[in-house]
């Protein structure tokens, strides 16, 4: 195996370097974001080409960002000038990023620029651009909307309901959820689901609540099209109508609202016993020690952030600007309909934000499987709950230790690794 | 310096192969009972431990047995065609090999066109009337769609390269055997069975552990029809080196499909052993 993919990693590296060879003298941006071929063209073309002399923009996976990185690193020096991707994704490096305090970054708030610390006292990141994750709603689905039912305050059990009536009237299931390989349905869980019933990601993994959440939803997958574990972009199905009323990503529903603004509305995240939780999405610009020009890489850095750079991005990208700033009146459809929804989730009186991982390093991924995990037993392999939730749990601990992670929101500060009772 | 030639000719390939699959191979069979800068052998207990692996390891078995058998008797059918032809043989021949020259990923992407939802199938069934509106076949609720829509294509896709080892090596079989055959009055299937087969053997062995390997390596097909809705050894491997950044276990699942792939390549050449003086 190792020996294929190394292979396939020289080959994409010759053809890298064959295309990319009059490029080799601008500044390497290594990105996990913006990955979709025309959200990177617009990286280039339009967010980048303010840079003197030109940035060379490579988004890629994040197995194989973090496997390069690791490679330059290792080898002592490299041509990466600077690192973009989640939150997640740099805090595996944590150790290996250069400090960014020298930067001016005083338009970023102070609660965001505390995690690009990554509990270090360095600003090993600089945030980049922000989202969140959403509903959609296709607007032949609002008739069916329960009785008194507000879609900006749903509950889970009206979502319940609604999907329901939905695929009762329509005859088939219209709820749509990013179940496929692509799709990040570990975020929902983890950001979403389980903080609204049990005010915790990690904590009561397998408390009494959590049992009731995992009950909730597969209530909601009876209404869930089947063909959801091949669901990636929710944005797909929302525009070919598989899907109804839809859970995802901004930047995974922003092509729905482009390509047709008038036939979707987007709303908050619906709520449960312990409030509204939401899974703010954080995305940071950093600098490996092994930046070949410092001077170039920490003025790319600066350039992220300058407000018209910052609009740039959320053209390219769906990532809202992580400072403060007015927008023009002309941005695309997805902007004006999410922009309204996120306010009035992040600003819901029963609001419960839900952090992403913090302190994880290279775990990350294997945090995420056992939310997978979890779903995959749960309610495709049909596994009781009580069981799987008490196998999981050992997982998660056995990881939360290895990996000495403290607890982060809405999990109460732990002085060691987070405990999972 | 005669003498020496033949190594030095040699060496170009020899120092290939140390360098990238030599040294990458003992690299991966370290990593495998590593762990914490230990050697242990808790990266095997992790990966059997995962709820998948059975699943995953009996899905490889189950794809093997079904796809190689089905193949073995559709390349040996191809290549006696393509030997009796008079006319037209190379047309045929390339015809026959243009899936090999497709990508297993292209190949995958091919066949996820014909069952996907909005796939050609569907297309097919909706415009003939068989069913009202597309169906989901490549769902998690019938896995068996996924297994056989991967077994399909892998027949499609690497049945060529059996094909052409056993047109090579029926092009080596002196014709006198058969025209014996034909004095006594032997039948087709009859020369087919006593003569051909058993003169085919060194090919059929390398054609066989050829495609048996490559069939335990089965990734990119799986992952383009399947998802992780049908997880085979490969996929789970990659799932913990770049999914789980977890290098011990992604190598103790490698260490897993060599061992499954040494032992039945041991296994064919023990079950179609040639002894040294009955070869051609």
């Amino acid at each position: 195996m190792k020996t294929l993919v190394k292979w396939r990693l020289t080959a994409a590296a010759v053809t890298v370097s064959m295309i990319a060879g009059p490029a080799l003298a601008e500044p390497l941006f290594w990105s996990t974001q913006a990955k979709p071929i025309e959200e990177s063209q617009k990286m280039r073309d339009e967010v980048m080409a303010g840079f003197p002399g030109g940035v060379d923009y490579q988004p890629s996976d994040e197995g194989p960002w973090l496997t390069r990185m690791q490679a330059e690193l290792q080898a002592g020096s490299g041509r990466i000038a600077v690192l973009g991707g989640l939150h997640g994704d740099l805090s595996s490096l944590g150790g290996d990023l250069v400090d960014l305090s020298g930067i001016d970054a005083e338009a970023v708030g102070p609660a965001m620029m505390e995690l690009g610390a990554l509990g270090s006292g360095e600003q090993k990141y600089i945030p980049w651009m922000q989202a969140t994750y959403l509903m959609v709603a296709n607007r032949k689905a609002l008739e069916f909307l329960p009785e008194g039912a507000d879609i900006n305050a749903l509950s889970y059990d009206q979502l319940i309901d609604w999907a329901r009536a939905t695929a009762e009237a329509t005859g088939g299931p219209k709820f749509g959820f990013p179940a496929g390989p692509q799709g990040l349905k570990h975020r929902f869980f983890q950001g979403f689901l389980l903080p609204a019933y049990t005010k915790s990601t990690v904590t009561n993994f397998r408390s009494d609540e959590a049992v009731v959440a995992w009950e909730t939803f597969r209530e909601l997958w009876q209404y869930t099209n089947p063909a959801a574990t091949n669901y990636s972009f929710m944005q797909e199905q929302l525009v070919t109508e598989e899907v109804w009323i839809a859970f995802d990503h901004v930047a995974r529903i922003a092509d729905a609202f482009n390509q047709r603004p008038d036939d979707f509305v987007a709303f908050p995240a619906p709520a449960g016993p312990m409030g509204r939780a939401f899974m703010p999405v954080v995305a940071g610009i950093a600098v490996p020690r092994t930046a070949p020009n410092m001077d170039e890489s920490m003025a790319l850095v600066a350039h992220m952030l300058k407000p018209e750079t910052q609009i740039a991005t959320l053209r390219a990208t769906n990532f809202f600007p992580v400072i403060a700033t007015d927008l023009p009146e002309d941005m695309p459809a997805s902007v004006k309909a999410s922009g309204p929804a996120i306010a009035a989730m992040t600003g819901a009186a029963d609001a419960l934000p839900a952090l992403l991982p913090m302190g994880l390093g290279d775990k990350g991924g294997q945090f995420n499987q056992v939310y997978t995990d979890t779903f995959e037993r749960i309610i495709l392999a049909g596994q009781d709950i009580r069981t799987v939730l008490d196998s999981q749990a050992e997982v998660l601990r056995a990881l939360m230790i290895e990996a000495n992670a403290p607890c982060w929101a809405p999990d109460a500060a732990s002085d060691g690794p987070c405990p999972v009772n | 310096m005669p003498r020496l030639l033949p190594y030095l000719l040699l060496l170009p390939a020899t120092a290939f192969l140390c360098l990238f699959f030599l040294y990458p191979f003992v690299q991966v069979a370290h990593d495998s009972v590593m762990r914490g800068g230990v050697y242990t052998l808790e990266n095997f207990t992790r990966m059997a431990g995962h709820w998948k692996f059975s699943t995953a390891f009996w899905n490889t078995m189950l794809l093997a047995a079904v796809v190689v058998p089905v193949q073995l008797a559709m390349a040996l059918t191809m290549a006696s065609i393509v030997t009796k032809l008079q006319r037209g043989r190379s047309s045929i021949l390339y015809i026959f090999a243009i899936p090999l020259g497709i990508s297993d990923l292209a190949a995958g992407l091919i066949w996820l066109s014909v069952f996907e939802q909005s796939g050609f199938l569907n297309s097919l069934l909706v415009g003939l009337g068989v069913v009202d509106r597309p169906i989901l076949l490549l769902g998690y609720q019938n896995t068996w769609v996924i297994f056989i829509a991967i077994a399909l294509a892998e027949v499609w896709r690497a049945t060529a390269i059996m094909m052409v080892i056993l047109v090579a090596g029926m092009g080596l079989i002196p014709k006198e055997y058969g025209e014996a055959a034909d004095v006594f009055g032997a039948s087709r299937w009859q020369k087919f069975r006593r003569v051909t087969l058993p003169m085919l053997k060194p090919s059929l062995q390398t054609a066989l552990i050829l495609r048996v390997i490559l069939a335990f390596e089965v990734f990119a097909v799986v992952v383009a029809l399947g998802g992780t809705q049908l997880p085979v050894l490969m996929s789970e491997t990659y799932h913990w080196q770049f999914a789980m950044q977890e290098r011990g276990v992604a190598a103790a699942y490698a260490m897993v499909i060599l061992a499954v792939s040494v032992a039945f390549t041991i296994l064919i050449l023990r079950l179609l052993h040639v002894p040294k003086g009955a070869r051609v």
